[in-house]
């Protein structure tokens, strides 16, 4: 009996320090995974997943506190890739998407108060104290973090355009016959 | 030689652990959704059931039969492949963090992998010696890592596929296993052992 | 003997994997000589009618312009010029319905032409070309907006000008026109052989003296003979050849020209230069010919108006952006309604909306299909996993994995199963028994994929800007923060030196007073 609980316990002992040592041993430093899903992130820094920024959020889903389906603005492709990063089951997001917008200043209104330009996450809006103030759309992200801010509400989120550089072919929906039916045509006379 | 040779085609083959002899289902259906996964999965019990098989054997030669305390051997194996499993969660965890993060709770669940433990206490009955011991491991786990692979590739196919509504997900994955399994049954009589 | 050997190996002609026989329906519209359609009373330029940017427009609007006038000038290095097509008054330049699948509007060139088709003053013909620096005939081709005429309007300016790694050795121009219904590329041959090969010479020239392949499909003997007399009549036996392949559709695509040709494949993500090929279509070889030896710019070409519903099919020498209503007109109207109005042939052509839309550089068909023609196969069956169209692609794809994927939308499955190596023909689409609209999926999960990397893009932009912004406002709060403490320093430091300082200005106070006292008392 006794022979019995003390090799069980020499037993575990031994195996304790061999897992302590390895513990020691292969320590992991950082968060590597968290990178990982930042970059998968869009970097809007808009706020809308309910994190101060993307990095915060991509903290929070390494450590698994947090949903996958909060991002607003990387939408479902997003959704889709951090489930497929994280080995969780794909949910519905939780809000709608919205079609990408960017901010348009109204130049008449503006009176240079730089509110917006100290609210922009990523230094989008350019312009000084007094001066006027415009959005370099190319590098707005769509956030609306500046539309709050502004005391004369000079600020609209304007959709970006739906022309010939941005359209998509469309994925073909269920119902579309191979070649679909093009609106009827008239019979012009003849010359 | 040929002996060892049989040893192997017999375990990874003829008595695949999870077709055949049905043990270490679990990880079997829980990881095998993506190919990466599954490959990972394999190789992590590979490694866990080698060692487990080879720390078991000499745990139960040089402390449990010298002091006549055989029947703890369950608790002692338990005690072992916990151990080993920990220590290759600690590598893992440092060396592949994604596989880490990805194989999530089943990593900790080869501690309790029918398989392993079966491995264990099955080189114990036959009365194996220490090198048949770890091949028969080794196969083992060679076998569970062929049949998660093709498994898990298949399911990626399926997935893709059209699949009536009723049967997706679960269903048709354990159909699938269950042909799968109907397959290995040819193997019956490779080996007259 | 010698002599024999290679005759043997050049009068090879290889095959490509699948491609499908269809009827070709080119005695349609074949049987007419080209004439030309009638100067409409509007021509709707757009600015956008090749691969890369837009053209920047330099005209003014309201100003009188001639035809062959700069309109629009090359944006960048990717980029074709657009000119004026007739004379007349430039009333505008703004959105109009152009020829795309979307059916969108893009910035036109608005011309009311005037009816006197006046010439704009042309640069000089560069009749001593072999003599000239490439490089200014590379600029001549680029200033007369020349881009591919085979379809994808590439400018050929760029793609006459290789790298210095890619040694250039066999110039294949493109007669195949495989697809069935359009037969201008037939009749140009026909025409004009004598442009096409001073056109092919050119860019031999341009590209340091290749030998010149010429593909021409077999059901095309006319068009084969009469580029024959007119080799003939050249200097150019020496290094060109005249090859009659079989006709079999998709020949006339350029990787699987070359194939046929010459027998090597072009590997995937790179282009023909990269093996020391060019292929060119005989349409831009002849608007290379007209820009370097008479000076002209690209402002109109061939068009094959076909299809059952049409009165009389034929084909037309077309202003560029004349409306598509008027060619249909000219070509003898609707004879029925048709179930389909299409822009290029019938497999990789696209519906048109409407006919109001106007031609533009890559318009080489206009199609108007009827019910018979082009009968609505109702919706798409599931997948049968046949197998049919793997056995017809091209480019040797497997078409039933790629809809898998892209159905899926798993898009890294279809990239590794080479999505874009998909060349788009639409032969897996045509023997799909299912009748699924395999090509759109393709397209759809092209798009996918360069939107993501776009949007990558973008997001790593933005997160550098953000990271930017971070360690800027960290540094602004060091530097405060310092700040405060060197003030807090200074003023611990030296509390004495403050108080000397109250003192001399007490007695500076004290001074100043005093002598005003002293002024007062005085006065």
């Amino acid at each position: 009996m006794l022979t019995a609980i003390l090799a069980m316990t020499g037993l575990s002992c031994a195996l304790g320090l061999l897992l302590g040592y390895s513990a020691m041993r292969f320590r992991v430093e950082g968060n590597p995974i968290a990178d990982q899903i930042d970059a998968l992130l869009p970097q809007t820094q808009c706020g809308q997943c309910g994190h101060p920024g993307c990095r915060p959020y991509a903290e929070a889903l390494a450590r698994g506190e947090d949903e996958i389906n909060k991002c607003v603005p990387g939408g479902e492709a997003t959704l889709l890739a951090l489930a497929d990063l994280l080995g969780r089951e794909p949910v519905a997001l939780e809000i709608a998407e919205k079609p990408p917008a960017v901010a348009v200043i109204d130049e008449q209104t503006c009176i240079g108060c730089t509110l917006c330009l100290q609210a922009c996450p990523v230094d989008a809006i350019v312009g000084a104290a007094k001066q006027l103030h415009g959005v370099i759309a190319a590098d707005c992200t769509g956030c609306e973090l500046c539309l709050p801010p502004c005391p004369v509400d000079c600020i609209r989120m304007v959709p970006i355009a739906a022309d010939i550089p941005h359209w998509r072919w469309p994925y073909p929906s269920s119902k579309s016959s191979a070649r679909a039916t093009t609106p009827e045509h008239e019979a012009p006379q003849a010359a | 030689m040929t002996e060892y040779a049989l040893i192997l085609i017999g375990t990874v083959l003829v008595n695949n652990f999870v077709l055949v002899k049905f043990l270490g289902l679990c990880p079997f259906m829980g990881v095998s959704k993506k190919l990466e996964t599954a490959a990972g999965m394999g190789l992590a019990t590979t490694f866990v059931l080698t060692l487990s098989s080879i720390t078991s054997w000499l745990v139960n030669q040089y402390l449990l039969v010298p002091l006549g305390i055989e029947y703890l051997r369950i608790i002692a194996f338990i005690l072992v492949i916990a151990a080993v499993v920990q220590f290759t969660e600690t590598v893992m965890r440092k060396s592949s963090p994604l596989l880490y993060q990805v194989l999530g709770i089943f990593l900790p669940l080869i501690t309790t992998n029918c398989a392993v433990l079966g491995v264990a206490l099955l080189n114990l009955q036959a009365k194996r010696s220490l090198v048949e011991a770890t091949l028969y491991g080794f196969g083992a786990a060679v076998g569970f890592s062929l049949v998660l692979t093709l498994f898990a590739a298949v399911r990626e196919r399926v997935a893709v596929g059209d699949v009536p509504e009723p049967f997706q997900g679960s269903a048709i994955a354990l159909i699938t296993a269950g042909l799968m399994s109907l397959a290995f049954m040819g193997f019956a009589g490779l080996v007259s052992s | 003997m010698a002599a024999l050997l290679p005759l043997i190996g050049r009068r090879r002609l290889w095959t490509f994997h699948g491609g499908l026989h269809l009827p070709d329906e080119k005695a349609l519209s074949n049987g007419r000589a080209v004439e030309g359609a009638p100067l409409p009373r509007r021509l709707i330029i757009p600015l956008l009618q090749h691969i890369g940017a837009p053209a920047r427009p330099i005209a003014q609007v309201g100003e009188r312009v001639l035809k062959g006038q700069l309109l629009a000038l090359a944006d960048g290095n990717v980029s074709a010029c657009v000119h004026a097509s007739s004379s007349g008054t430039l009333v505008a330049i703004e959105d109009h319905p152009v020829p795309h699948p979307s059916g969108l509007s893009a910035p036109c060139a608005v011309i009311e032409t005037d009816g006197e088709d006046t010439w704009a003053e042309l640069p000089e013909p560069m009749g001593g070309y072999p003599q000239l620096d490439p490089a200014e005939i590379r600029e001549r081709i680029r200033w007369a907006g020349v881009v591919g005429l085979g379809g994808a309007s590439f400018p050929s300016s760029v793609k006459l000008n290789p790298s210095t790694d890619h040694r250039i050795r066999t110039l294949i121009i493109n007669g195949a026109e495989c697809e069935p219904y359009i037969t201008c590329d037939d009749l140009l041959m026909r025409e004009r052989a004598g442009s096409i090969l001073a056109g092919a010479r050119i860019m031999r020239h341009l590209l340091g003296g290749a030998r010149i392949l010429i593909g021409i499909e077999d059901n095309k003997p006319e068009a084969c003979e009469a580029l024959r007399f007119a080799l003939a009549e050249t200097d150019m036996r020496g290094y060109t050849e005249i090859r009659s392949i079989p006709t079999l559709y998709p020949s006339g695509g350029e990787k699987q020209l070359i194939r046929i040709l010459t027998g090597k494949e072009v590997p995937s993500h790179a282009i023909p230069a990269q093996i020391g090929i060019v292929c060119q279509n005989v349409g831009t070889a002849a608007a290379v010919a007209d820009a370097v030896l008479e000076g002209r710019p690209l402002i109109s070409r061939i068009v094959t108006v076909t299809g059952r519903a049409i009165g009389e099919p034929r084909n037309l020498e077309v202003r560029i952006g004349t409306p598509v209503s008027e060619l249909i007109a000219r070509a003898g109207g609707y004879r029925e309604r048709p179930r389909k109005l299409v822009c290029g042939g019938p497999m990789m052509g696209f519906d048109l909306a409407s006919a109001d839309v106007p031609v533009t550089k890559s318009a080489n068909c206009i199609l108007a299909l009827t019910e018979a023609e082009a009968p609505d196969p109702g919706p798409a069956l599931a997948c049968i996993r046949c197998g049919r169209c793997a056995e017809v692609c091209p480019a040797k794809l497997l078409p039933q994995q790629l809809y898998w994927h892209a159905r899926a939308k798993d898009l890294d499955r279809a990239q590794d199963y080479h999505l874009f190596d998909c060349i788009e023909c639409g032969c897996c689409a045509q023997v799909c028994p299912s009748h699924i609209p395999l090509v759109q999926y393709y397209r759809y999960a092209k798009n996918e994929v360069w939107a993501r990397e776009q949007e990558k893009r973008s997001a790593q932009q933005a997160r550098a800007r953000h990271e930017a912004r971070q360690s800027r406002l960290e540094r602004q709060e060091r530097e405060r923060k310092a700040r405060l403490r060197q003030k807090k320093a200074s003023l611990d430091a030296a509390p004495g030196a403050g108080q000397s300082e109250q003192d001399a200005k007490k007695a500076a106070i004290a001074a100043a007073r005093q002598r005003a006292a002293a002024k007062k008392a005085s006065a």
